[in-house]
């Protein structure tokens, strides 16, 4: 494969106070795939997620060593101004958390703190993600419904599109479907698809099959280490590590 | 034998809840059974709209009043509320833990102080500083120095209420908003606050019942002067500060006058406890 | 305006409020306690007396009262209730009651306590006025306190083939009990520091009671006489001292039940 590299991390090491919660993580992730991240619970996944877009600098006690590169810049060097770092990185969550806003707020929310003030582009732009998100047909008659009275799944999208609306260039979704129905599961995973056409995408899942529909990429986390990580064909069919194994037809059996 | 005690004790739980509500619907009774007539007799237009009130002669206005009440809760509120929801927000998202827990307890202090000894403070410093600095020698005693008391005093319930209910905004809003790159600041005021939007209205309409009843405090700073204000700097008297003033003393037709005067006062402060109810039940938010 | 100002004034506002919330609290006590402090002395003690046993009285009349009707009702609310509609009037009814001002149940003490039921102005007047108002403190704070009591220890009685009220006095009530103690305490704070209910219900006589029947002056009522009525630097002397042992008392009070529930906390 010769695509490029889009996050590069290297020795990466995390500690929440005393606990080291990730190991020297060497990873490539490539652009506009996606890169499933798969593990029991409690191996590091969602701590590794959130040391890209730095929302650990969030968590008293937290410290990290070695780097990651995004776009050949250490994030964690010096001058690195996290708005503009967050702007270009999104994040979907686990349980969707549209804000108490309207539809239309939700996701004009990002563009106006990042200075978009006119009428019209904010219109354009809420449109254009909410497109994106595969949403816009189901709710273009009521933007300035209350986001609160959207279904589960529909809040999920909702919420994707909001990140979108700040035109990122990665998108880092933690468990973006957990709290979901299979229906609302597909349609998520569908977008997602369409998505890394334009997007770098980074997803943590439980689901096994999931990660096998979605991803072209899989690193396979345990206790904080990378065990593997390749292409998910590979991981999934003809994984080279015994532990990679045992989870994996685990998680299948 | 069991289940007949278990019967009894019932009984006696659901009698205490409802003395609850027989409390209140007594003290509505008589309060109103007592003033009621006397606002009939004088007309209830002119009880309310009369800016005369002289006991002696048994002419009973109590717009003079209802002004002050107003003017003063209203001020109080314009510097109570913003002081007292800024606060709590340093509490809940921008203070060391520490600290916040401080400013915790010096809210509870602040609560629990009696309303005398605000208005002894007053009366010993805020109103000789009005006096020499603001009015130039013609005394403190003002609806300005009522209004400095009385927001300190919606203080408490003004934190205290804003900040459980800031608390209760899901977290992920948070993290949700700093993802997308917006600062800790954007995130509190446009995320966090609107999210606890009714719990802190709730908290702002208790503090406009705490300044609307408050009597003693209020008598010992405001100059109790029964006459239509026509400056921040004039003496008032407030409904509240009517009734205690002069209940102490007052027989016949005057005493009656000042029931008059409750009952208005309590109209007053049932709305608020309605809106109140409202918007606590609307936003669901605990007390 | 860029967002950096604007952070920056909002932050600004946010420090200065604390701030103001902080030296309001610092300058009224710094001056009471700086002023009163000397004058509490053995002499200052003795002529307080009277004041000091009928806020007492007063104390334990309106507690007695009261704290059993509070702990009833809240019972009632959590453990029983289940009609919707009865649960939301007397919610309705007790948010009321906390929303009435202290002027207000003064009136109602005078014309119903005091003269319809011609207990005339006496501690016993006064403490039933009191009992109303301190009841919604009460059963909000046992409320919470019993909501803190794991569904678990209920179930566990039950099935223990307990019976409902041995379940509430033997498992229920001592779980909840820290927050029934804070509550009373609570009470006190706001009882110590009432002065209109009072004084229209209690009166105003400055002597020792010699009994539930007999009127007089609380502490507050007391130091507000002083200060409205007061000539000369004596009386401000002893205004000062009054409101310095208020203040002690309600400081213990609050740190009293910070102690406890931290210890619920731990
Ligand atoms: N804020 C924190 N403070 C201290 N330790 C933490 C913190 N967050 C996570 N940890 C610890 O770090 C380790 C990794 O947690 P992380 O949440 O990254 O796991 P995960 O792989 O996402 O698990 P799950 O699949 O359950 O979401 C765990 O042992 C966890 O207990
Ligand atoms: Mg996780």
């Amino acid at each position: 494969m010769d695509s490029i590299t889009k996050i590069k991390t290297e020795n990466l090491e995390l500690f929440y106070g005393e606990v080291q919660a990730l190991k020297n993580i060497n990873l490539d992730i490539k652009e506009k795939e996606v890169t499933a991240l798969i593990g029991p619970s409690g191996c590091g996944k969602s701590t590794f997620l959130k040391t890209i877009n730095r929302m650990n600098d969030l968590i008293v006690g937290c410290k990290i060593n070695g780097k990651v590169i995004f776009d050949d810049i250490d994030i964690y060097g010096q001058d690195i101004d996290i708005i503009t770092l967050r702007k270009k990185i999104g994040m979907v969550f686990q349980k969707p958390n549209p804000f108490k806003m309207s539809i239309y707020d939700n996701i004009a929310y990002g563009p106006r703190i990042h200075g978009v003030k006119k009428k019209s582009s904010l219109d354009e732009i809420v449109e254009k993600s909410l497109r994106k998100a595969f949403i816009w047909d189901e709710v273009k008659d009521r933007l300035k419904t209350n986001a609160l009275s959207l279904s589960g799944g529909q809040q999920q999208r909702l919420c994707i599109a909001r990140a979108l609306a700040v035109d990122p260039e990665v998108v880092l979704m933690d468990e973006p479907t957990s709290a979901l129905d299979p229906i609302s599961t597909l349609k998520i995973e569908d977008l997602i698809s369409e998505l890394k056409k334009n997007y770098t995408i980074i997803i943590v899942t439980h689901n096994m099959q999931q990660g096998a529909r979605i991803s072209d990429r899989t690193a396979f986390f345990l206790s904080g280490e990378v065990i593997e990580y390749d292409l998910t064909d590979t991981i999934f069919t003809n994984p080279k590590n015994p532990k990679t194994e045992e989870y994996i037809t685990g998680r299948f059996g | 034998m069991k289940k007949k005690l278990d019967k009894l004790a019932e009984l006696l739980f659901i009698t205490s809840a409802i003395i609850c509500v027989l409390a209140l619907l007594l003290i509505m009774i008589f309060i109103f059974y007592k003033g009621a007539p006397s606002i009939l007799e004088t007309g209830v237009f002119k009880f309310l709209f009369g800016v005369e009130w002289q006991p002696r002669a048994e002419v009973f206005g109590i717009l003079p009043m209802i002004t002050a009440s107003v003017l003063v809760t209203i001020g109080a509120i314009l510097i109570g509320a913003p002081v007292g929801v800024l606060t709590a927000t340093f509490i809940v998202y921008l203070a060391p833990k520490r600290i916040g827990n401080i400013l915790k307890t010096a809210t509870d202090v602040l609560a629990s102080i009696p309303s005398v000894i605000y208005g002894f403070f007053g009366l010993m410093i805020i109103i000789p500083f009005i006096d020499r600095f603001l009015a130039g020698g013609a005394g403190g005693n003002s609806i300005l120095a009522a209004i400095i008391i009385l927001s300190i005093m919606i203080l408490p319930t003004v934190i205290s209420i804003s900040e459980s209910s800031m608390r209760e905004v899901d977290i992920s809003y948070r993290d949700a908003s700093l993802a997308l790159g917006a600062t800790k600041i954007s995130t509190i005021f446009k995320v966090m606050i609107p999210s606890a939007f009714s719990g802190i209205m709730a908290a702002v309409i208790l503090g406009v019942g705490r300044a609307l009843g408050e009597a003693m405090a209020v008598i010992l700073v405001s100059g109790n002067a029964p006459f239509m204000p026509d400056s921040i700097l004039a003496p008032v008297r407030t409904m509240s500060a009517n009734i205690a003033l002069e209940m102490g003393y007052a027989s016949g037709a005057h005493q009656e006058a000042l029931f008059g005067t409750g009952v208005v006062l309590f109209v007053f402060i049932f709305i608020i406890n309605f809106i109140f109810y409202i918007v606590k039940h609307k936003g669901g938010v605990k007390n | 305006m860029s967002t950096k100002v604007k952070d920056t004034i909002l932050s600004l506002l946010v420090y200065l409020s604390s701030f103001l919330t902080i030296c309001s609290l610092v300058a009224i006590l710094g001056y009471i306690l700086w002023n009163g402090l000397g004058a509490l002395n053995f002499n200052f003690f003795m002529e307080l007396a009277p004041s000091i046993i009928t806020t007492l009285l007063v104390i334990f009349v309106s507690i007695l009262i009261s704290v059993p009707i509070g702990i009833c009702a809240a019972i009632y609310l959590h453990e029983y209730a289940k009609n919707k509609r009865v649960v939301e009037l007397i919610n309705f009814a007790i948010d009321s009651l906390a929303g009435i001002p202290s002027i207000l149940y003064g009136l109602f003490g005078l014309v119903f306590f005091v003269i319809t039921m011609k207990l005339n102005w006496s501690i016993l007047a006064g403490s039933l006025t009191l009992g109303i108002m301190i009841l919604p403190t009460i059963i909000r704070v046992t409320q919470e306190s019993l909501k803190m009591v794991p569904d678990s220890f209920r179930e566990g009685s039950f099935a223990l083939g307990a019976s409902k009220v041995t379940t509430l006095l033997k498992i229920i009530i001592p779980a909840a009990i820290r927050g029934i103690i804070t509550a009373v305490i609570l009470s006190i704070g706001r009882i110590v520091g009432e002065t209109a209910a009072v004084f229209l219900t209690v009166g105003t006589v400055d002597k020792v009671p010699d009994g539930v029947m007999s009127s007089g002056r609380t502490l507050s009522v007391h130091f507000y006489l002083l200060v409205k009525e007061a000539i000369g630097p004596d009386a401000f002397n002893q205004a000062f001292g009054t409101a310095t042992l208020l203040i002690i008392i309600v400081l213990m009070i609050v740190l009293f039940t910070q102690f406890l529930f931290r210890g619920r906390n731990d």
